[in-house]
């Protein structure tokens, strides 16, 4: 009776009663849930254009990051000013980010072209292992703090005071919240709008039927892996603010997962709301549930179970394209 | 000019179908286990038993239970490490609630326990599919991770979190714990090793294994042919984690001494993954050339600067290490996605007809 009551009634109750602390852990779920949506949308991209299930997609965060820190410290004494000298790093490392895609499309992707679906995901690994082994031997495997003032990013606190209580909004995931809802927005007008975008749609239909209207696989591959690369930079930057430059951002590559199993491996709009739903529902359990009841740190596990189980009634995700199969 | 096969005339579809219809392959096979029972230990020192051949062994197994999954019966398991930890926590625990009981019954008893918990996560590959199923079974990887670091039970109340390995004999030898000699903790994984193997090459050959090839290859097809699709894949995964929680229970009591929860997180999956991989999915050899090169390779390449008379930074050189075993995993499927094991068979193939070329 005791167990029902804690896993049942207990948590709903405090939430009613504390409305207040209530909506302050919905809204740090929804910052991660924002980012975990990013990182997802450059899986699906990726995915969606050349049924490559990318998994260097986390180390690219870092990556990213890294580069954009370690330029700008490089670039400061000889610029002298913080703001030029970030000013400069950006433009810099989204070269960086251009020319990893297309040294990735040239060594790795375009001698595997045709290879099984594994062979492709473990060449991403592959790849991971690379960009760590070279992050590391290049910028040092020490913590690193994100250039967030350079940058420009706010860095205060908005209070509010809703149902006589007290909630905090920090600048800096307000900012994130921001930039990623653009991001998508100006994401979604390329794809559906500018000939680039439908090229690679095209290319996610049917391989085949895209190449013979004579769209190059070659540039769209590199193209796309340069935007991952992009959403890459821009999650490096917000999260990399939260939480400092390091290889454990790498982590939340896996957060990913469960996010577009949810959502659907092909999906713009499943990895969206895929993503800032396990951001949410993960923060609600963590802080109402498992704390209490499980001794907490449940976040690393509950979004796989809770994807696990949706799956177990949509075996393709909640948007994927259905599987349909023929003997 | 070594595989000649001429005089060796097949007269039954027995002999046809034996474990070597080839009189060479017996004789390579035997010179091997000469090699690994004989001549190493001979040579090898407590550093090379500790670094080299305890570790490719056991990796070995850990990597053959894999391949058996998603080589054979074509389900692709991320979650290796999660099942090793079971094998490893069942055996721990076993081994203090009957402290009388023999190593060897207790190591085999806790390959049940991953086998069951690896049913039980692989009910879901019954509904899910391809990469969805991958990243299914990285729920259990996490989930299980995170179940040995929250059940205090199965540390035995520690302080420290960890299990430690107690010093355990078999009829007076030492095995394990502190005080064991490194040759006979070879022997002894080598042992076990050599047992393994010489049962799954004998369940993949028979009707097991043709019935996890049929799934893997179309399990639509497979299902219409009569195949009953939930007993087979599920005997993969138990199978599978059975010998994976062997191979997980080996890699304390024989290998490390004692274990954090993190050794079975998910970077010790993935190098799983890998040497299947590279050795060759869908083959038992495979796993022993892919261990030899993913656990070996690094232990080498750290040697190598010094022999060279380079210094370089051990830090250094773990970057450059991580990097150069990356570019090599790409190089390799690049070059022979099929694997080290396909390679192997090209070679022997050309042996056979040598010197002529087709």
């Amino acid at each position: 009776m005791e167990t029902f009551y804690n896993v049942l009634i207990d948590p709903f109750v405090q939430m009613y009663g504390m409305p207040d602390f209530f909506l302050q852990v919905l809204w740090e779920g929804l910052v991660s849930g924002v980012l975990y949506a990013l990182i997802a949308l450059g899986f699906v991209l990726i995915f969606k254009s050349s049924r490559i299930f990318n998994f260097a997609q986390g180390i690219m965060v870092v990556f990213a990051a890294l580069s954009l820190v370690g330029l700008h410290t490089f670039l400061v004494p000889f610029v002298g000013n913080e703001f030029v000298a970030a000013a400069i790093a950006m433009p810099l490392t989204l070269g960086i980010m251009y020319a990893l895609a297309m040294s990735v499309e040239r060594v790795v992707l375009r001698p595997l072209v045709g290879q099984p679906d594994i062979i492709l995901f473990m060449a991403t690994i592959g790849i991971t292992m690379f960009l760590i082994g070279f992050g590391e031997f290049v910028f040092g495997g020490e913590n690193k703090v994100m250039i967030t003032e350079a940058l420009g990013i706010p860095t205060g606190a908005i209070e509010f005071e809703p149902f006589g209580g007290f909630l905090l909004l920090e600048e800096k995931d307000v900012f994130a919240v921001v930039m990623a809802i653009v991001l998508v927005i100006s994401l979604l007008v390329f794809l559906n709008k500018s000939a680039m975008g439908r090229a690679i749609r095209a290319l996610g239909d049917d391989h085949t039927a895209a190449l013979s209207v004579g769209i190059s696989l070659s540039t769209i591959w590199v193209l796309v892996w340069f935007i991952a690369g992009v959403i890459a930079l821009a999650t490096g930057v917000v999260w990399g603010a939260r939480a400092g430059v390091s290889f454990a951002l790498e982590v939340i590559a896996y957060k990913a997962l469960p996010v577009l199993m949810l959502g659907g491996l092909e999906s713009v709009s499943g990895a969206i709301i895929g993503g800032i739903a396990i951001g949410l529902l993960e923060k609600v359990f963590e802080i109402y549930w498992g704390q209490p009841l499980f001794g907490g740190n449940t976040e690393t596990w509950f979004a796989f179970i809770f994807a696990l189980i949706v799956l177990l009634f949509r075996p393709q995700g909640l948007f994927g394209e259905k599987i349909i199969e023929r003997v | 000019m070594f595989y000649r096969t001429s005089g060796q005339f097949k007269t039954t579809y027995e002999s046809d179908q034996a474990l070597f219809p080839i009189k060479q392959d017996m004789v390579l096979l035997v010179v091997i286990l000469a090699a690994m029972y004989v001549v190493f230990p001979m040579f090898a020192s407590e550093f090379t038993y500790k670094a080299l051949l305890v570790p490719v062994l056991i990796y070995s197994l850990a990597s053959l239970g894999l391949n058996i999954l998603t080589g054979y019966a074509g389900q692709l398991s991320l979650g290796t490490a999660g099942f090793m930890g079971v094998g490893a926590y069942a055996c721990y625990k076993i081994t203090t609630i009957f402290p009388e009981m023999n190593i060897i019954v207790a190591l085999f008893l806790s390959g049940f326990f991953s086998a069951a918990v690896g049913v039980a996560f692989g009910l879901p590959s019954l509904r899910i599919k391809g990469f969805y199923l991958a990243i299914a079974t990285l729920a259990s990887q996490f989930f299980l991770v995170w179940l040995f670091e929250k059940w205090a039970w199965l540390y035995n109340y520690n302080a420290s979190g960890a299990i430690e390995v107690r010093t355990m004999d078999i009829f007076g030898l030492v095995v394990t714990g502190p005080n064991a000699s490194p040759m006979v903790q070879y022997y002894f994984v080598l042992g076990i090793v050599s047992v393994v193997t010489f049962a799954m090459i004998n369940l993949t050959r028979g009707r097991y294994g043709r019935t996890w090839k049929a799934v893997r290859d179309m399990d639509i097809a497979a299902e219409l042919v009569g195949i009953n699709l939930m007993r087979a894949k599920l005997s993969a995964f138990a199978v599978s984690s059975y010998i994976v929680g062997i191979a997980g229970a080996l890699m304390v009591f024989f290998w490390k001494g004692a274990a954090e929860p993190n050794l079975f997180d998910i970077p010790m999956s993935f190098q799983i993954v890998f040497i299947a991989i590279i050795g060759g999915l869908g083959s038992v050899m495979g796993n022993f050339l892919g261990a030899i090169l993913i656990v070996a390779l690094p232990v080498v390449l750290n040697l190598l600067p010094e022999m060279l008379g380079l210094s370089i930074g051990s830090a250094t050189m773990e970057h450059v290490n991580v990097m150069v075993v990356g570019s090599l995993i790409i190089m390799f499927l690049i070059v022979e996605p099929h694997g080290l094991a396909r390679f192997w068979a090209l070679i022997r193939e050309k042996l056979i007809i040598w010197p002529f070329p087709h």
